[in-house]
């Protein structure tokens, strides 16, 4: 039984601390950097809890876990019980409690928060999804309904499509999953680093998956070895849900970006996390990464691609962001670890220019100081060019991480399907149906790149919109109305 | 994942392997490629597709031996396994134009082929020009005879055909024969620039087919971006052809030696440890 605790012991009890692998030892390894709360410390932490009564955690929550329920579960060591609530409302609980950005979700309004560190939401997820791994034997898993004899067609294995494809089989649909690589999870495998998602955690989401029913089809692109309508007319699907991502790398447009060593995030990372180039000449990718190395940007994909580069022996890892620390879009965590692993942040700086030699290999980069002006729209100040201060830094290699567009192959090859202007998909809201009717969209490939709890979201809220169309709807399965 | 059904050496480093790929051979239109994954240590490879039937469900592949991955594909038996994605890229455009040459080197001649079939099945006057260095090194002649109206050959060391490049034969053939309404040419970089640059001052619409380093081929990855007519452009999906006098073969020859360093010991190990047959090897393009 948890200890009786008045409020006010509650929050004397200090925030536990993260055990994570010494900054010096980490750069050279990819293991994980955050080892994850032993059982006393999430009992410890739990026990800070307040357990409002209108949790405001709850509503910030992109899927609204009963966050005080699973947590009271956890001051008692109920590990098991504290798991079932939390996977009634996140199938993916081992994956959010590593990546979320708790600090601008369910952390932010955390009461405890108002006057000291907020509980450490994130974590204690992670605490129990890995808890139930490390017990051994089956992963509990949800109970299918019967067979509705419905098939449903899930295009695209990121967090989206694993939320939606899980939900439709819970439900009784007959789902297959299309995905364009040898792989599953989308960003999670060929984005996110092993040292923060481990690649086996992922494996065993998809696994799970398999162990529901839903069948999955690597290789496939959709828009190329069938389009959407075709997955209607030629496979008998009943319904398609388009979960493609954000995957369009985008480029400066400044001269010297097409020199051969000049990389776009996604390819960087993919040769490293999905290739396993790392391993070169054990795995047959090369990475072909200098000993200095700029990465473009200040978000989550530039923090990845600097910790990786690092990891993967260069000297010199320069993060160069044309406004200052406080407007990086980086999670703190990931900001503060780059920190620590002695990553050399040059703020206000944008490069202008890559210059290179005879061979088009890139030799350095023209960088411009900045200063902060006027407000733009969007309230931030905006960066505007110092006049006269340029400088040159010698560079072997400069990744471009400023930011992913819709992948355009689905939408490009599906008629009448409605994009905006940045050629996301638009749906509506509540179903997350297309202009097409039967076809679904969610995730980055809706609402641009964002994150992996909002795409499990969206991919949730599809399931419910895709099996409210079949029932009510399409009501006879197309296999069934064609045969008679 | 799909199985080799038929491998044949079709000239010294080039293998022809039949797979048993039957969607993507329902799609397949020519111009398009597939990228092949051997294993999961494996790279991906993009390659062009040289044939598909529909009815036996299977495509046709014809790989030169250049690098590790490609002579460890050469080890493979029939019956083996391997992962084949496609149909990728924008397929050709294909009109009746009138008459159009088609001129491959090397590697080149096996993607050629399906334009050639399909340029000659929309009514066009198909002369095909091919060469290579030596006469073995012409493949597929059998099939780029029967899609064509007319073939012209050319080798390096004057084995078959006349002695020289295929731009000579290109060259000639308008000087006697007046200007084609279109050139195809998919080879060696080197040989569609020097295509690129005759047909230029003449006018004559010139396509060719870029293979560029690729991962993915689906445009997630940026890798295999060239420079046409001063844009970036994703050979995997805005290409892989393109209007030859656009594109910066220069940058492009350049950017394809990125890893040339790494391609070398991956080579050189590979070979160490499978003193195979495949120490003939073939020229990088
Ligand atoms: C490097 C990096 C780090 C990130 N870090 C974080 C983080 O710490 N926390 C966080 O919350 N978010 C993070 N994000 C964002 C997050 O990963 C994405 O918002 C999320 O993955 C989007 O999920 P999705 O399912 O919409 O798409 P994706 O994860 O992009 O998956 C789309 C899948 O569809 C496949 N596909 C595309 N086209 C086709 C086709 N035609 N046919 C078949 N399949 C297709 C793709 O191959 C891919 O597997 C990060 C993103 C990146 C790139
Ligand atoms: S191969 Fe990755 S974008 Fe073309």
């Amino acid at each position: 039984m948890a200890r009786e605790l008045t409020k006010k012991e509650r929050m004397q009890i200090p925030r536990q601390p993260m055990p994570a692998q010494d900054p010096m030892e980490r750069i050279r390894n990819f293991g994980e950097v955050a080892l994850g709360l032993t059982p006393e410390m999430a009992i410890a932490e739990a026990e800070r809890c307040l357990e409002c009564k209108k949790p405001r955690c709850v509503e910030g929550c992109p899927v609204g876990i009963d966050i005080p329920a699973f947590i009271v579960e956890m001051a008692d060591g109920n590990f098991e019980k504290a798991l079932a609530i939390v996977k009634k409302d996140n199938t993916l609980p081992a994956i959010c409690g590593r990546v979320c950005p708790q600090e601008d979700q369910c952390e932010q309004v955390c009461v405890v928060g108002n006057k000291y560190k907020p509980v450490a939401i994130g974590r204690l997820e992670r605490f129990v999804a890995d808890w139930e791994v490390a017990q051994g034997g089956e992963i509990a898993m949800p109970e299918r309904q019967p067979e509705t004899g419905f098939k449903v067609a899930v295009v695209g294995s990121g967090p989206a499509g694993l939320a939606c494809a899980a939900q439709l089989a819970i439900l009784g649909h007959s789902v297959t999953l299309f995905e364009a690589l040898h792989k599953a999870g989308g960003v999670l495998v060929y984005g996110i680093p092993e040292f923060r998602l481990p690649k086996k955690i992922v494996e065993e989401e998809v696994g799970n998956l398999q162990k529901l029913g839903v069948e999955l089809r690597f290789n496939f692109v959709v828009g190329k070895l069938a389009s959407v309508q075709e997955l209607f007319t030629e496979y008998d699907f009943d319904s398609v849900f388009i979960a493609t991502g954000a995957g369009l790398p985008y480029f400066m447009g400044i001269p010297g970006e097409d020199y051969i060593g000049v990389y776009s995030a996604n390819e960087f990372l993919t040769r490293v996390n999905l290739m396993k180039g790392f391993d070169f000449p054990a795995y047959d990718t090369p990475v072909g990464m200098g000993r200095r190395v700029a990465v473009v940007g200040s978000g989550n994909v530039a923090m990845d691609c600097l910790r990786t580069a690092k990891r993967l022996g260069a000297e010199e890892v320069i993060c160069l962001y044309r406004r200052t620390r406080a407007e990086s879009p980086a999670r703190l965590e990931e900001l503060e670890h780059a920190e620590e692993e002695a990553i050399d942040f040059r703020w206000l700086s944008s490069p202008v220019e890559i210059y290179g030699d005879d061979d088009a290999r890139v030799r350095g980069v023209r960088v411009q100081k900045m200063e902060l002006g006027e407000p733009d729209a969007s309230g931030r100040r905006r960066p505007v060019p110092i006049e006269g201060e340029q400088y040159d830094m010698e560079m072997d290699t400069v990744i471009m991480g400023i930011g992913q567009g819709p992948n355009p192959l689905v939408t490009r090859s599906t008629e009448d399907l409605e994009l905006n202007r940045w050629g996301n998909i638009v749906v509506n809201e509540e179903t997350m149906m297309t202009s097409i009717p039967g076809v679904f969209a969610g995730g980055d490939i809706v609402t641009g790149a964002a994150t992996v709890i909002l795409a499990m979201g969206a991919g949730k809220v599809a399931a419910a919109g895709i099996d409210d169309y079949l029932r009510n709807e399409v009501r006879v399965p197309r296999s069934k109305a064609d045969g008679t | 994942m799909a199985t080799l059904l038929k491998i044949e050496e079709i000239a010294p480093a080039f293998k022809r392997y039949l797979v048993e790929m039957p969607e993507i051979a329902r799609k397949h239109q020519a111009g398009q490629f597939v990228i092949v994954l051997l294993h999961d240590h494996g790279e991906r490879i993009p390659l062009t597709i040289a044939d598909s039937d529909a009815d036996a469900g299977t495509l046709t592949l014809v790989v030169q031996e250049v690098g590790k991955s490609t002579m460890e594909m050469g080890t493979l038996k029939e019956g083996d396994e391997i992962q084949v994605v496609g149909p990728l890229g924008t397929p050709t455009h294909i009109e009746n134009v009138g008459t159009c040459v088609c001129v491959g080197g090397g590697a080149g001649i096996a993607p050629l082929l399906p334009i050639a079939q399909a340029m000659k099945e929309a009514g066009n006057e198909v002369v095909s020009i091919l060469g290579g260095r030596t006469k073995e090194l012409v493949i597929l002649r059998d099939e780029m005879t029967a899609a064509s109206n007319e073939m012209i050959y050319t080798t390096d060391d004057g084995s078959f055909g006349a002695k020289g490049f295929v731009t000579n034969a290109l060259e000639r053939f308008i000087k006697e024969r007046g200007k084609p309404e279109m050139v195809i040419a998919i080879g060696p970089a080197i040989m569609m620039k020097a295509v690129a640059e005759m047909t230029r001052p003449l006018e004559i619409p010139t396509v060719v087919s870029l293979n560029t380093i690729m991962i993915d081929g689906t445009g997630m990855c940026g890798g295999c971006r060239v420079s046409v007519g001063g844009d970036s452009k994703f050979v995997c999906v805005d290409g892989p052809e393109f209007d030859a006098h656009t594109v910066d073969f220069d940058l492009m020859m350049k950017r394809q030696r990125t890893f040339l360093v790494e391609e070398e010991e991956a080579r050189r190990r590979y070979l160490e440890h499978h003193e195979c047959q495949a120490t003939k090897g073939g020229e990088l393009s």
